[in-house]
Order: C-alpha cells, then sequence, then structure tokens
C-alpha cells in the first residue's frame, strides 16, 4: 500500500496546494459551521448551549419576517426569471447569428455588471422625485410613488428590479440547449403537418426540461440567498420591510455577533435550500433522455 | 439550426418584443453612464434629460464658435468624476480589485490544473474519494458558511487585510471540476509520447496538458476574474478599513455617505462597470462556454 502511494507521490503533490486551500477554507468552515450553532459566543469565551440557538430561531418574529420577505421574492422572482429566459431564448433562437449575438450580448450585460451596480442605479431609478419610475408612471397620468421609503412598497421595488433584470445565465443556458436538439425531429415534424408553436410545445419544451430543472434549482438558491439588492437598496428597511434571510444572518452575525445565532439561521437556511432543490428534482425529474 | 419560416408581420412582432426586452434590459447601465456625464444642475430635474447636455449641446456650441460654453459644458460633463477622484478613494479601491481579481485569476489557474491535470489523468490510491469531497461541497451555498469561514479568517489573524479576500477566492473548486472536465477530453496517448520522450511529471504539465487546455483555462480565467471583481458580500465581511476595500465595497460606503448626490455614486458605478462591460464584449464566447461547461451537462 505505502509502496503504491509513493509511487504515486506526484498525482498528490499536482493536488496538494489546492486542497490544503480548499481544506483550510471550505471543508474547516463547513465542520465548523455544525459546531458554531451549538455554542453562544461570547466576549470570554463560548459556551456549549445545546439547541438552545435553533430554539431561538423558530420564536424569532424577525427571523420569519425575513424568511416570509424571501419567500416573497423567491414566488415570484423564480418562476419570472425562468420563464422570460424561456420565451426570450425561444424568440432569439431563430434569428440569424448576428441579431442572436447582439441579443443575448443585451440581455447578458447586466448580470457581468455586478449586482452592486446595477442596485445602486435601481436605487436611483427608484428616487422618488426624480427618479426614473416615477416619471415613466407620470407619462400615464399615475401619481408617484414612495418606492423605497414605504413599507408597503419597498419589496416590491426589489422584485419589480429583479424582474426587470434579465436573466443572462438562463438565456445562454436554453439557447445552447436549443443548439443541441437534432433538426430532424423537427422535420419530421414539419412533414407531419405540425406548425411552429405545436412544434416549440412538443419537441423543444419536453427536451428542454433538463435545462429547465437546472434553472429552477439555481434560480430558487439565488433568490434564497438574495442579499446585495437589499443592502444597497434598501439596508432592509423601511423597518424590516425588505430584510431577508441572509441578510438577517449578516446582520446578526457581523453587527450583533452573534455567531452561534447567525450560524443556526445558516443551517436553517441550507436545510430549507437543500429541501427545496430536492422537492424540485424528485418532481420535475421525468424520464427525459436524449443525447445532445 | 433550425430556421423556422415566419411571415414578415411575425418576424416584426418578434423583433418589437426582443427590442422592448433590450432596451429595459440595457436601461438601468445606459442611466449610469448618462447620470454620471450630466452636469451638476441637470441630474435632477423632472422631466429627466435622456441625452446628457454636453453630448446633445457640444456640437452645435462648437460650430456656432461659442468655444467657451462648449468648453464650460465639458467641464460640467466631468465634474462628478472629479469630485469622485478627489474626495473618495476611489483609485486605491480600484487598484486593490484589480490587484486581488488578477491574483486570484492567477492563482486559481494556477492551482486548479495543477490538480485537474492530476484528477484526469493520474493513477493514484484515493483519487476519487479525493475528488468527489471536493465537488460535493460545490452544493453547500457560500453564503451559509459566512460565520465560520469568517472564524476561519480570525483565527488566521488576516482580518482587514487583502488575503481575508483573495484566499477564500483561492479556494473555490468551480475551477477544478471544470478544467478536470476539460482535461479528460485530452487523449492520454500524448502524455505517453512526451513520458517516452523523456518528459517529467511536471514537464508534462507544463508543457503538454496547459497548452493543450488554453480554451478551457481561458474560460475559467474570464470567469474567476468577472467574480472576484464584482463579489460583494464576502470582501464586505472580511475588511473593514476603507484602504482595502474593493470598489464594489467602496462603492456602498460611498452610497452611504452621499446618499443623494447621484452624479458622483453614478459615476462610480460606471469605473466598477466599465472594465466587466469591456471583457464581456471582447471575450463573449467564453463566458457562454463557462456557463454552458458549468451548468447542465456537468
Amino acid at each position: 500500500m505505502f509502496k503504491r502511494i509513493w509511487k504515486a507521490r506526484s498525482g498528490y503533490l499536482f493536488i496538494l496546494p489546492k486542497y490544503i486551500l480548499f481544506t483550510i477554507f471550505v471543508l474547516i468552515p463547513i465542520i465548523w459551521s455544525v459546531f458554531v450553532s451549538f455554542q453562544e459566543y461570547r466576549v470570554f469565551g463560548t459556551e456549549w448551549v445545546g439547541l438552545l440557538n435553533f430554539q431561538d430561531v423558530f420564536h424569532d418574529d424577525l427571523f420569519w419576517t425575513a424568511v416570509g420577505n424571501t419567500l416573497r421574492y423567491a414566488v415570484i422572482v423564480m418562476p419570472s426569471s425562468v420563464i422570460s429566459a424561456l420565451i426570450l431564448a425561444s424568440l432569439i433562437n431563430p434569428l440569424k447569428r448576428g441579431a442572436q449575438t447582439f441579443f443575448r450580448a443585451s440581455f447578458y450585460l447586466p448580470t457581468v455588471a455586478s449586482s452592486v451596480v446595477i442596485s445602486m442605479v435601481w436605487r436611483w431609478i427608484f428616487q422618488t422625485r426624480f427618479g426614473l419610475a416615477n416619471y415613466f408612471l407620470s407619462l400615464f397620468g399615475a401619481e408617484p410613488i414612495n418606492w423605497l421609503h414605504s413599507s408597503a412598497w419597498a419589496m416590491r421595488s426589489v422584485i419589480i428590479m429583479a424582474v426587470l433584470t434579465p436573466p443572462g445565465m438562463g438565456i445562454i443556458l436554453y439557447l445552447a440547449a436549443m443548439a443541441s436538439i437534432p433538426e430532424s425531429l423537427y422535420e419530421a415534424a414539419t412533414i407531419d403537418g405540425a406548425n411552429r408553436f405545436v412544434q416549440w410545445w412538443k419537441i423543444t419544451l419536453p427536451l428542454l426540461k433538463p435545462t429547465t430543472l437546472y434553472l429552477m434549482i439555481v434560480s430558487t438558491i439565488g433568490s434564497f440567498q438574495v442579499f446585495d439588492q437589499v443592502m444597497l437598496m434598501t439596508q432592509g428597511g423601511p423597518g424590516y420591510a425588505t430584510t431577508t434571510i441572509v441578510h438577517r444572518i449578516y446582520n446578526v452575525a457581523f453587527r450583533d455577533f452573534q455567531f452561534g445565532y447567525a450560524g443556526a439561521m445558516s443551517m436553517f437556511l441550507f436545510v430549507a435550500i437543500i429541501t427545496l432543490a430536492l422537492i424540485q428534482s424528485k418532481v420535475l425529474s421525468g424520464d427525459v433522455e436524449y443525447k445532445g | 439550426m433550425r430556421k423556422l419560416r415566419a411571415s414578415h408581420i411575425g418576424m416584426g412582432f418578434v423583433y418589437l418584443i426582443l427590442i422592448t426586452a433590450a432596451v429595459i434590459s440595457l436601461i438601468p447601465l445606459y442611466w449610469v453612464f448618462t447620470t454620471s456625464i450630466q452636469q451638476p444642475e441637470e441630474v435632477q430635474i423632472m422631466p429627466p434629460r435622456f441625452i446628457p447636455s454636453v453630448i446633445s449641446k457640444y456640437l452645435p456650441l462648437r460650430l456656432s464658435g461659442d468655444q467657451e460654453s462648449a468648453t464650460a459644458l465639458v467641464d460640467g460633463a466631468l465634474e462628478s468624476y472629479r469630485l469622485l477622484f478627489k474626495s473618495t478613494r476611489i483609485t486605491r479601491w480600484f487598484t486593490n480589485s484589480l490587484i486581488i481579481s488578477l491574483t486570484a485569476t492567477a492563482g486559481i489557474l494556477l492551482l486548479d490544473s495543477m490538480a485537474a491535470f492530476s484528477f484526469a489523468k493520474k493513477q493514484f490510491p484515493g483519487r476519487d474519494l479525493l475528488f468527489w469531497i471536493m465537488i460535493g461541497t460545490m452544493t453547500i451555498p457560500g453564503q451559509v458558511l459566512l460565520v465560520p469561514l469568517f472564524m476561519v479568517v480570525r483565527e488566521l489573524g488576516v482580518v482587514n487585510t487583502p488575503w481575508a479576500i483573495l484566499l477564500p477566492q483561492l479556494s473555490m473548486v468551480f475551477g477544478v471540476f471544470l478544467l478536470r472536465q476539460f482535461m479528460m477530453t485530452i487523449p492520454s496517448e500524448l502524455i505517453e509520447a512526451a513520458r517516452i520522450d523523456g518528459a517529467g511529471e511536471f514537464g508534462i504539465y507544463w508543457r503538454v496538458m496547459l497548452p493543450l487546455s488554453k480554451p478551457g483555462l481561458a474560460t475559467l480565467g474570464i470567469l474567476t476574474f468577472t467574480s472576484s471583481w464584482n463579489s460583494f458580500l464576502w470582501p464586505l465581511i472580511a475588511v473593514q478599513k476603507s484602504e482595502w476595500f474593493t470598489l464594489p465595497v467602496g462603492l456602498k460606503t460611498l452610497q452611504d455617505q452621499n446618499l443623494v448626490n447621484y452624479g458622483l455614486l453614478m459615476s462610480g458605478a460606471a469605473i466598477a462597470a466599465v472594465p466587466m462591460i469591456i471583457i464581456f464584449l471582447s471575450f463573449q464566447k467564453y463566458f457562454i462556454r463557462g456557463l454552458t461547461l458549468g451548468g447542465v451537462k456537468g
């Protein structure tokens, strides 16, 4: 055994630098995350408190407000991003190469431009007196809305921004998947007299199912971790109207320094995300198999 | 590729939808740039000015011979940027971001390609287990590990230094996965041939694998640079000293201090966005390959 390991030593040496970093900054935090949530951190040392942090999480109204806000966001943003990616990709796919490149770039640019930049400009767009959003409303004779500073509208504003920012990644993945669907399927359907919508409905859509499933899971996970937008547009306010789960974790951990409690909330978030991802893949993964 | 025979009306309708969507998509970025070069007094006006006066009025003024007003117009357009560079540490933050992102990219390319080479082409006891441990952690969202990661970084005593931002980025495993997938497709005969020619293990890695992996490396490099440049939450936690802020964190504090100077804020946002836009437009195909490689096919 040792002889075999020694003979293959160069294999270990090549992975060693990466594995050291991976162990310190990924593996240890993962293991530590379990212990953190059972402890309470004080200025002088830590104390093992068992399940107390988890009990607190369940009785913490603020945490449930954050869960509610996050759910509101996810329930709208996840479907809207998957559906709009599907529609936009379906419209782009038949176009000529040049037009495809142009639209793909237009829809992907906001994604590369960083959520910080996009959130900052939307805060300006939502400004009450001089913002673009209220100017746009005024064109239709509507009253200005106090977007980010009223508890009724703040969360809606964050959601509107997310819905209006195109799902760049989804569009690109759908386009790649559509390009790999064999042409012969459509030719056969045309011979059978199926029109384009029927072809899209009966051929394209079913074959895109793995991509749809992947996007739904990724987008759900993303929605549950929404933070940057909230931090930059509303700071979780007014009051706690836009506090999301990760924003709550951030504040509890790095403003109040209650690491154990924040750790317990992180665990809750992790379990929620994994559960949702599993449910989605169980419900949606059928027997779609084809060689791309 | 499938070509749809659409009627002209149908095609016109498709373009109408796509162009409307593209306008909605690009307006925020357009607004960043126009706001940043508006005259200070034209930023907050109703109705908003969609074309900054420096663009709409400069040429007419020049042509009518009013050199002085034209210069004043350019001066006013640059006012936000002048204030940004004079009153904030934007140059410092930009440099920090640039150094950290470049180092992260170079480091990731080196470390991940070495590990990927070993996982893809070498035989050693425990290889698959070690690989799957690594890949298994990819399912855990980073936000969940903020607290324990912070504690690790604090134990190491690197909080408030660039290392606190850089080291966790260097530890991400996505690149190992991506490059291993890529290197699996390189024929092992090439390695054998090089070995017969007397190449050592490092020579094989450096002179055979790396050159053949160029497309994969380019994809990973661009993805790493972008995500490092844009990362916000972890740098916000890891560094509280303004001298080590990255650009996104700096912009956040800028916003906290200048809540209503939108000209200033948008000029800062523009400086953060421009490098990404240039990189994206120049290397579009690598972005697309990176997304599709890391996505469904995996």
